[in-house]
């Protein structure tokens, strides 16, 4: 689906027009008045992702960023497993996993976001470790405490703290435990959702290098969640922004950070604080985020955008390959007599 | 006079399991107008030091020694009603949580009155106008419609601003803002920042903004505090210290930000992890972590000032 | 630090990695916790004492009190302190009307009393538990059933149920258990279920999903164990409950037969002689059963701090 210059990449994880809304039931009351045609309130849909069409290529690390309600952290879940996909599908190195199995949780692990709340808090650290691995049959319960200690070397921790509980350790040190967790299963891939979110500046470094040396030597491939765009643009090959359950920009990470293109792409990475970026005086974008219950007509950003015009609130653009691997959402690429500012023009 | 000059300040928390230092010998001052951006990470004491300031310290916690002068007014051991007359008329304090200020049940139209009315004497029409125009001065849209929400109908960033504005709303000389925007979007964030910035800029207030991201306070603060467990182990202007820090500590967290010229190479990390405060090593806290640490670190490095930077280290860069 | 192929050799933990706490087992903490506590511990011994008198009553009593060849009209009602005829057996807490020795009448009765206090709890701890997992586990229609029940149970003043249920089942220790354990189960269901709600939506139980652990081993391997702290507190509460409970029963002639009495039937058959002075038939194991009652609550509200002691006021 994505071309890429030299290096041919194969494609490990693709999703196509996958979506995700949850609706409020109705009480039995407001049922009752529709079926004998009195008012009712109506029955409230959250489309929290739609249409979103990812690949994911062996052993890259893909970006996907936004902020909160862009549905962000409820494509990962979707994609180890954890959350059905209300339309769309989902394959694995060919395999259509649209319905979680087993087989989804063997190739597709998650690292959470809150290392106070992902370990079983009366669990000692051996068996978080290797309940699952155990259970699947990768290992017998005889080699259990070899495999622990290995796996506790290769996240950086002592092998003795196998025997010890989550509440002795720090937040870097439980995020280790997860990590171990997740590679327990041996899987290919893993999603990382806010993984460094919770830690110290300090940790995240740690933890980040942590990601980067078991890529290297596991040869593992990610999806990096994560609202801050610095550690995205560091770890990132590619990077995917998301608003309001959409994808409105693709492209491969210095693409994205040097021209980005969606209006809305400019704005977050104009306004988020970066230590090396030049002092620019730049009014910040206004308005807020808007509710899933509520979505703008057209395209969700226009009641934000700098540059909207009429067509931005009856028409939602589609997400267009511009030039090589670089996929925006928005009406002022099609425009026929207006080129798209570039970011460096607008300031 | 500087505005605040706080001295030696020290905070501790008698827990069952031992005496956490959660401040020891705090020291730095604000001069009028100015910004002062606090930095630290988790356990540095740098919320501890918000809420010292401010006398909301309870127990097990007390401030245990130090001078806190406000104006030349000595805070430390004033009366309740002293502090009253205070909080919320000179200095004013916004928290993380906004719900932290915020009364669920009560308008917010009410609140702010309430803050206006309990400090001044003023006409109803006076305070609605008052409580209109903060309203308007932190960018909140339709003031005169806003002002009969209740905080849960209104989302994370303009609870924020509404919290601010209860901060403003009686001029107060100085704002303290514990990691106002660390829970919001990114560009909610941005907004705030540039608000407060102009708000403080034209209203002469006085600003410490305390928070774990160095980046964020880059442009906004003039001075700069670097904790760590508890010590200000490094302070300057900001720009200057950001630049060419002095303290190794202050290099770490500076070098393991992660950012594009690290693209695929591995970041720069701080070895080992903040110490708990209740085992504290002896001397240099930040010495088991040093690359630098030499045997003089295990005694308490003193401040060493040259008049606009100060620091605590025995073996400084630079 | 980091490495590719690395077996299990040991790793000195990173430079400056603050050394971890030594290990403490949760029940060791638990203990120095409760300890701290002067009533706390007042209160444990107390029902220690109580738990070993009513264990090991048929040896230490001095007179099996239902034993008819042992006990003679003849020595009834005799004060506290005084002697038989033959002056062989000294009545410390004297004697009722049918002679039986007022002391060892109260060791078999606190053996009663505790006893089904403590079985009827822990067998409604059982039920209840399970019946709370089901719900919480199965949620929908499930869930509202059983719900549904435990709220018209709650909502019934336990002494009216009781009384029905021995109505309807009759005399007997057995009968009066079952009464109980139904009364009791009810309390139960609603806080693990409420406990296993919470729970589940915490993100440790997301990631044993993730890992494809199946729900029912969630369910009890992973939720039940985190619920289980503040049952141990509801647990004894309930102790103390079914207890007076019984002793309720047991006064107004219904569950216990005279054969077996607990407390509260001594009580019961001992209010007839306070009218004629001779208190002790009824004071006596009316002050026992407060000491049983009140040193289970005290064990109960001092475990409840000791397990969170935030709650200390």
């Amino acid at each position: 689906m994505f071309s890429s210059p030299g290096l041919i990449m194969t494609t490990m994880l693709q999703t196509t027009h996958l979506s995700k809304s949850f609706s409020y039931k109705q009480g039995s009351l407001s049922r009752v008045a529709g079926k004998l045609g009195l008012p009712a309130k109506e029955q409230q849909k959250v489309h929290a992702v739609s249409d979103v069409s990812l690949s994911v290529k062996s052993g890259e690390v893909l970006g996907l960023v936004g902020e909160s309600g862009c549905g962000k952290s409820t494509v990962g879940r979707m994609i180890a497993g954890l959350l059905p996909a209300t339309s769309g599908s989902l394959s694995f190195n060919g395999q259509d996993m649209t319905r979680p199995t087993v087989d989804t949780h063997l190739n597709i692990q998650m690292v959470f976001q809150n290392p106070y709340a992902s370990l079983n808090p009366r669990q000692r650290i051996d068996r978080v470790i290797s309940e699952a691995a155990v259970y699947h049959g990768l290992v017998e319960k005889k080699q259990a405490p070899a495999f622990v200690a290995s796996l506790l070397a290769q996240v950086g921790l002592d092998p003795s703290y196998a025997s010890r509980y989550p509440h002795q350790f720090s937040g870097g040190q439980r995020q280790r435990i997860a990590i171990a967790r997740a590679l327990a299963l041996d899987p290919k891939f893993v999603v990382c959702d806010e993984a460094v979110s919770a830690l110290d500046v300090s940790v995240q470094a740690q933890i980040l290098n942590l990601f980067m040396d078991l890529r290297a030597s596991k040869g593992l491939t990610y999806l990096f969640i994560s609202h801050n765009l610095a550690v995205v643009e560091y770890i990132a090959d590619r990077v995917a922004i998301m608003y309001l359950g959409r994808i409105v920009e693709l492209a491969d990470t210095r693409s994205v950070f040097s021209r980005p293109n969606h209006p809305y792409t400019q704005a977050l990475i104009a306004d988020a604080p970066r230590l090396n970026a030049k002092v620019v005086e730049h009014r910040p974008i206004q308005g807020e985020l808007p509710s899933p219950l509520h979505p703008p007509t057209g395209c969700a950003f226009h009641p934000r955008c700098p540059r909207a015009m009429a067509r931005c609130s009856s028409e939602r653009p589609a997400l267009v390959e511009l030039e090589d691997g670089h996929w925006s959402a928005c009406h002022l690429n099609d425009a026929v007599n207006s080129h798209p500012l570039t970011f460096q023009e607008m300031q | 006079m500087a505005l605040l000059e706080v001295n030696d300040l020290v905070t501790e928390f008698h827990t069952e399991e031992g005496v956490a230092r959660a401040l020891d010998n705090v020291s730095f001052t604000l001069e009028r107008g100015k910004v002062l951006g606090i930095v630290g990470e988790s356990g540095s004491g740098k919320s501890v030091t918000a809420f010292s300031l401010m006398n909301l310290i309870d127990p097990p916690g007390k401030v245990a020694g130090g001078q806190i002068l406000f104006d030349g007014e000595e805070l430390r051991g004033a009366s309740a009603r002293r502090w009253s007359e205070l909080r919320g008329t000179r200095m004013a304090m916004v928290f993380q949580d906004p719900m932290m200020s915020l009364n669920p049940v009560m308008k917010i139209g009410s609140q702010l009155a309430e803050t206006v009315a309990i400090h001044t004497k003023a006409t109803r029409a006076d305070i609605d106008e008052r409580v209109y125009q903060a309203l308007k001065r932190v960018g909140i849209p339709a003031p005169r419609e806003r002002m009969k929400s209740y905080p849960h109908e209104l989302s994370g960033g303009m609870r924020q601003r509404v919290a601010i504005a209860n901060a403003i709303i009686n001029n107060p000389d100085l704002i303290i803002a514990d990691e106002p925007t660390t829970a919001l979007d990114v560009t909610i964030q941005a907004q705030i920042l540039y608000e407060m910035q102009n708000l403080a800029r034209e209203s002469g207030t006085a600003l410490i903004w305390i928070t774990h991201d160095i980046s964020v306070v880059k442009d906004l603060a003039d001075d700069l505090c670097v904790m760590y467990a508890g010590r200000i182990i490094e302070r300057g202007p900001v720009d200057e210290v950001i630049a060419d820090p002095q303290h190794p500590y202050t290099r770490g967290l500076i070098d393991s930000l992660p950012h594009a010229e690290n693209h695929g190479r591995r970041l720069y990390s701080i070895p080992g992890a903040t110490p708990p405060l209740l085992a504290l090593p002896a001397g240099c806290s930040f010495a088991p972590r040093c690359s630098r640490a030499g045997r003089i670190c295990n005694q308490i490095p003193p401040v060493v000032t040259d008049g606009r930077r100060d620091h605590r280290c025995f073996h400084p860069l630079g | 630090m980091m490495m590719n192929d690395i077996d299990a050799k040991a790793i000195p933990p990173e430079r400056g990695e603050p050394p971890l706490a030594a290990p403490e087992h949760p029940m060791r903490l638990l203990a120095r916790r409760y300890l701290k506590s002067r009533v706390g511990t007042g209160a444990a011994i107390l029902l220690l004492l109580i738990t070993l008198i009513a264990i090991f009553a048929p040896v230490i009593a001095p007179q099996d009190p239902y034993d008819l060849t042992k006990v003679s009209i003849m020595e009834a009602e005799r004060r506290p302190g005084e002697s038989s005829a033959d002056g062989r057996m000294l009545y410390l807490l004297g004697t009722d009307g049918a002679g039986r020795d007022m002391l060892s009448a109260i060791f078999y009765g606190l053996r009663i009393s505790l006893g089904i206090g403590v079985i009827s709890a822990l067998a409604a701890l059982g039920i209840g538990t399970f019946m709370g997992l089901l719900a919480a586990h199965f949620g929908g229609r499930v869930d509202a059933v059983i719900m549904r029940v435990v709220d018209v149970q709650l909502s019934l003043p336990t002494i009216l149920v009781a009384l029905v249920l021995l109505a309807v089942l009759g005399q007997g220790v057995d009968k009066t258990l079952m009464a109980l354990v139904l009364v009791q189960w009810a309390i139960f269901a609603r806080n693990v279920r409420g406990a296993a709600l919470v729970e589940r939506g915490k993100e440790y139980i997301e990631a044993a999903l993730g890992q494809g652990l199946p729900a029912r081993r969630i369910m009890f391997r992973h939720v039940l164990p985190n619920c289980m702290a503040p049952l141990i507190v509801t647990t004894t509460n309930q102790m103390a409950n079914a207890i007076t409970l019984e002793a309720t029963m047991s006064f107004l002639g219904i569950g216990l037969p005279q054969t077996q009495p607990s407390l509260g039937l001594l009580i019961s058959n001992g209010f007839d002689y306070m009218l004629s002075n001779q208190y002790w038939i009824s004071v006596f194991p009316g002050v026992a059963l407060v000491l049983l009652v009140v040193s289970v609550s005290l064990v109960g509200d001092r475990l409840r701090v000791a397990l969170n002691p935030k709650l200390d006021s």
